[in-house]
């Protein structure tokens, strides 16, 4: 037993397995964690209170998966013209335009989080440009608001997306692009049918690696979204911190992580028909 | 689609922009003279100059490299040689699925959800010890669990193109098994422990969300210094140390690429 297996299973197997026997335990009188077990949690998550059902926590569970859905498809838009356009640099300018994606990469997420503060601010022409169409009240900001917390979270994703994408629009084979071309296919069809499935194996890598943490991210709803658009990490994070309810924390978590096992599930079984293909 | 046409430019200036127009304007107003609001009042550099007066910042700054440096140690280490042992012993079959598995839970799952995990697991072990209060100890050790696995599946993957012949040839004059070990393994691998330590260092600097379940009051690092002041409000001196950061990203960013365009 290598001892670095013997970390991992210590802080990192062993918590997860005791993470989801907390998820059925209960919360004491002052927050701390009483053996008693139940399922109580699990049913306070799918909405069952003492006054009867409501769908609060199943519309942040929904929303945090439709955010995550929006952002990777709006990454994945952005990144196609990006990285043919990458790719069809000069080498030596090429290395430095990857550089300019890698950077943000790699930035501090709490950095790029609140940058859109500035942005954003009601001094800055565009939150007077929405004012001016009415989209908010005069004098205000473009935050904490929905859209704001879709911005935040298409910059962040947006690397995540680009670069392993970059990596199969590099090696694509144009010949293929141009016989499609000459055969007088449309725009559409020569996307569909010549690009995509040759980029197919750098997109997918891209989308697993934003959906998943899409899903759990904190950061950029609690500071651009506010109380105004919470998702599943936020009411995690609520658990732990203010509310001390470890027990309905892990239960949250233990649903967050069903989700993540359902993607990676249905990403596993795609890329498996891919290769077939 | 052809290859490069002014739509295709437009729409990559554009996601460009989308990129850094909020980071450029970050370093916009560092300079700015005025305290409040985001109006320009002329060029400054008091900021930055206050920055290195304030304490808690220096604390943070520190707080951050001791953080960094000691797990990505003890990470690079371990994390090598379970590389070594996962790829170099036979296990069974069904051993190596579940190494591999777990190698790659840190990888796959959200942060928050290993946040939360630690949280409880301190929690439960600081009935056992006072050690586990939350603080940088317990900051050191949740960063070295994620940082093993990063560090052990870049050096796996060197290992896996390294190939077995030199070890073998080694072992068939005689090599003993420390010998193989530090004279030829090692040497061999070291592109790999180097790139896998950069990679879990960058990671341990840039981490916010275990650090914020794991921290405590006297162990704030510069990302949760950042994430509380901005949350009372944003401060010039806050866009100073910001643009400081992401300058310290932009050397290491590059610095990276030389090193390993080089090779």
């Amino acid at each position: 037993m290598s001892p670095g297996m013997l970390w991992l299973m210590v802080f990192l197997v062993l918590p997860g397995l005791v993470l989801i026997v907390v998820s059925f335990a209960s919360r004491g009188a002052y927050g701390e964690l009483v053996w008693e077990f139940t399922i109580e949690n699990y049913r306070r998550l799918s909405g069952f209170t003492l006054f009867g059902w409501t769908a609060d926590y199943l519309v942040i569970v929904w929303r945090s998966v439709w955010v995550a859905f929006v952002t990777t498809g709006l990454s994945v838009v952005l990144s196609y013209p990006l990285c043919f356009f990458i790719a069809g640099r000069p080498e030596r300018t090429r290395y430095l335009w990857l550089t300019m994606v890698i950077i943000p990469f790699w930035t501090n997420m709490v950095i790029r989080t609140y940058a859109w503060f500035l942005i954003l601010a009601p001094e800055l022409p565009f939150a007077k440009l929405a004012a001016l169409i009415g989209f908010i009240s005069p004098g205000t900001a473009l935050y904490p608001s929905a859209f704001a917390v879709y911005l935040g979270m298409v910059s962040m994703f947006l690397p995540f997306v680009a670069l392993p994408l970059y990596a199969s629009v590099e090696r694509l084979d144009w010949t293929l692009v141009e016989a499609a071309q000459d055969l007088y296919a449309s725009r559409v069809r020569v996307f569909m049918q010549a690009i995509l499935p040759q980029t197919l194996s750098g997109l997918s890598v891209g989308v697993i690696l934003t959906f998943v943490p899409a899903m759990g991210m904190f950061v950029v709803p609690d500071l651009l979204g506010g109380a105004k658009y919470m998702l599943v990490g936020n009411l995690i994070q609520q658990q732990f911190g203010a509310s001390r309810d470890w027990a309905f924390g892990a239960a949250i978590s233990m649903g967050l992580m069903a989700l993540t096992m359902l993607s990676l599930y249905i990403y596993r079984r795609r890329s498996k028909e891919v290769e077939y293909v | 689609m052809s290859r490069s046409s002014p739509l295709l430019t437009a729409l990559a200036m554009f996601t460009m922009g989308f990129l850094y127009l909020p980071l450029l304007a970050v370093a916009f107003f560092s300079v700015n003279a005025t305290k409040y609001g985001l109006v320009w009042r002329g060029f400054t550099l008091d900021w930055y100059v206050k920055l290195f007066h304030n304490e808690f910042i220096l604390e943070a700054a520190w707080n951050t490299l001791v953080l960094a440096v000691v797990s990505t140690i003890v990470a690079t280490v371990l994390g090598t040689l379970l590389a070594i042992a996962m790829n170099r012993f036979p296990w069974s079959r069904k051993t190596n699925t579940f190494l591999d598995l777990v190698l790659h839970l840190p990888v796959v799952i959200p942060d928050i959800i290993m946040a939360a995990a630690l949280v409880v697991a301190f929690g439960l072990l600081r009935v056992i010890s006072s050690a586990f209060e939350p603080g940088l100890f317990n900051m050191i050790i949740s960063h070295i669990t994620f940082q093993i696995a990063f560090v052990a599946l870049v050096v796996r993957s060197r290992l896996v193109t390294l190939g077995q012949e030199i070890e073998e040839a080694a072992r068939d004059l005689f090599a003993t098994t420390p010998y193989l070990l530090w004279r030829v393994t090692l040497p061999l691998l070291l592109p790999g422990i180097v790139a896998g330590a950069m990679l879990a260092f960058t990671l341990s600097l840039d981490d916010f969300v275990i650090s914020f379940f794991t921290a405590g009051p006297e162990s704030v690092t510069l990302p949760l210094f950042i994430f509380a002041a901005v949350r009372r409000g944003v401060t010039p001196q806050i866009h100073a140390l910001s643009t400081l950061v992401l300058l310290i990203t932009v050397i290491l960013v590059v610095g990276t690429e030389r090193l390993t365009r080089k090779k």
